[in-house]
């Protein structure tokens, strides 16, 4: 199509193609045909947009991250992780879950290489917050079954249970920073594995003991109790099934007990 | 087919997590209740079990922002199966979305981007309302957006364009008050002229924000659609005179970053509310005072 001075009007897609182009690299004058009087600055107040609210959303989802390391870094690093994955979605109450893994390759992260393992545990717990609505088991569940259907019991993971295992005292760097007034010690020699749920309203996050990963890993994977006990021993020598399995019925961890 | 939303028209809050608990608790006398509907695609948790009590005793209206309604390109499927299972959830009073665009090739920006108006992008949106009307099984409100931009290559006016589009699809509109002011601004044209071209007997609800004032190149009055902080007094003339030509219509408080305390909101519903009862003075000195 043809217009006044000869000039040739783009369809809408290719006009949004520009645009977006636009929006993206700062480096791009505005996009064709805007008219004269809507400068630069104009187009800006979009682009300006576009990343303050990302990098708001993100700071909303990753506030532990962001007292870490402070807004300067926190934005550049939220910036950069913008550009190279910008949201698929229009949900984002959920954007975020690369930003840890992001975290573990951006350069100048290297004087806190567990960022990445804190920004997971963030991610998890958002996750946590808006999975699926349940009812936690109690461990009578499975007390109440008979002795030789124990092994090829299901113990049915709640829809809002997450895994963070961390070569860093992930939980315990999580907690100074969203608590700084609290009396939190942070051993770095000493890993730490976090299980994640949300019984209720509240999204709980503890410290799991030795084998704990694997086991609730397996679990997670769909095997059965006595697989799970088997991998979890094999994995840890001090693995004490009961005060693991008191743990996370405790923490609401479990759906249901499904006899086979 | 006339504008069929159910909201009362008095004044409404734009329902923010940080008000929660006190407004299950306080039970505030507000008219009603809007959320934005991708707060509420999560499949369960805290979002929910507040919603589902406060809108057991208050109308509600969900409002979009992300759907793209003026892409190019089609729409987002599985976005629009997210939004019927907000809406089939909440059965709310009113519907409404954006005439704008914010996804491109699969990015979401998170922004309302503009549109040039023109028989192309008419029959983009149009298709696209149907196809929002079809998929929700009832009639939705399309609201006019706040602009930094316009195109070389628009044919018509915006007011104008909303009217087709209304012809097209039987949609209603969402009247942004503050959107006119900030545009009307940014574009040097003036804002009652606009509401006055408006087709006012389509509109369903009305929304009241705040704007930042800004400067361009040339230093020139460049405001911004912020929604962090109270109406502006230009905003609220504005909106005094536009009852005064549609009757009282239900109108929404939008205060969405540097949201603050419920008591500040709730006084931004008490001075809509006054407007809405016609009595302007009294409004005047609230403001002032």
């Amino acid at each position: 199509m043809e217009i006044g001075g000869g000039c040739t009007v783009p369809s809408l897609a290719e006009l949004q193609r520009r645009f977006a182009r636009a929006l993206r690299d700062p480096g791009l004058p505005a996009p064709l045909p805007l008219r004269s009087s809507s400068d630069g600055r104009r187009f800006d107040v979009y682009r300006n947009n576009v990343t303050v609210s990302l990098v708001d959303a993100l700071r909303s989802t990753f506030p532990a991250v962001h007292r870490l390391v402070g807004e300067e870094y926190f934005a550049a690093a939220a910036r950069a992780y913008i550009s190279e994955h910008p949201p698929r979605s229009p949900v984002l109450l959920l954007y975020g879950e690369t930003f840890g893994e992001f975290l573990d390759r951006f350069p100048s992260a290297s004087g806190a290489p567990y960022l990445g393992d804190v920004a997971r545990l963030e991610w998890a717990r958002m996750n946590a917050l808006h999975a699926a609505d349940a009812a936690p088991t109690g461990i009578d569940g499975l007390s109440g079954l008979p002795e030789e259907s124990l092994e090829s019991a299901a113990l049915v993971p709640h829809p809002s249970l997450g895994l963070v295992a961390s070569r860093w005292p992930v939980v315990s760097l999580w907690q100074a920073s969203v608590d700084p007034g609290g009396e939190v010690e942070v051993d770095m020699r000493k890993p730490e594995q976090a299980l994640v749920v949300r019984p209720a309203l509240m999204v709980e996050v503890r410290r799991l003991p030795p084998g704990g990963a694997v086991f609730v890993g397996a679990l997670l994977s769909g095997c059965r109790l006595g697989e799970a006990v088997q991998q979890a021993a094999d994995a840890a020598e001090q693995f004490d099934l009961a005060m693991l399995l008191q743990l996370i019925f405790e923490a609401g961890a479990v759906a249901a007990v499904n006899p086979i | 087919m006339n504008t069929q939303t159910t909201l009362p028209a008095r004044a409404g809050v734009g329902l923010k997590a940080d008000h929660y608990e006190t407004i299950l608790a306080d039970r505030p006398g507000v008219g009603w209740f809007e959320v934005h509907a991708e707060n509420y695609m999560g499949a369960g948790g805290p979002p929910h079990y507040y919603l589902e009590r406060i809108r057991r005793d208050y109308p509600l209206s969900i409002h979009g922002v992300g759907l793209s309604i003026g892409s190019g390109g089609p729409l987002d499927r599985a976005h629009l199966e997210r939004l019927k299972t907000v809406v089939g959830r909440y059965e709310p009073e009113a519907f409404s979305e954006h005439l704008a665009w914010s996804t491109h090739n699969h990015t979401f920006f998170n922004d309302l981007l503009p549109l040039p108006y023109t028989r192309d992008s008419l029959a983009r949106v149009s298709e696209h309302v149907d196809q929002v009307q079809q998929t929700l099984g009832r009639q939705m409100l399309l609201e006019n957006p706040a602009t930094y931009v316009t195109f070389e290559t628009s044919t018509m006016s915006e007011a104008e364009f909303l009217l087709d589009v209304v012809e097209r699809t039987g949609c209603g509109l969402l009247l942004d008050i503050n959107n006119v002011y900030v545009s009307a601004t940014n574009h040097r044209y003036s804002p009652l002229a606009y509401i006055e071209a408006f087709p006012l007997a389509h509109v369903g609800e009305i929304h009241l924000g705040g704007h930042a004032p800004d400067k361009d190149n040339d230093g020139r009055d460049l405001l911004i659609d912020a929604h962090d902080r109270a109406v502006a007094e230009e905003v609220w003339d504005l909106y005094d005179k536009t009852v005064a030509l549609s009757g009282p219509l239900p109108t929404l408080i939008e205060w969405d970053n540097e949201v603050p305390q419920w008591a500040v909101l709730f006084d931004q519903a008490a001075a809509a509310q006054r407007i809405l009862n016609g009595d302007r003075g009294r409004v005047h000195r609230a403001i002032s005072g």
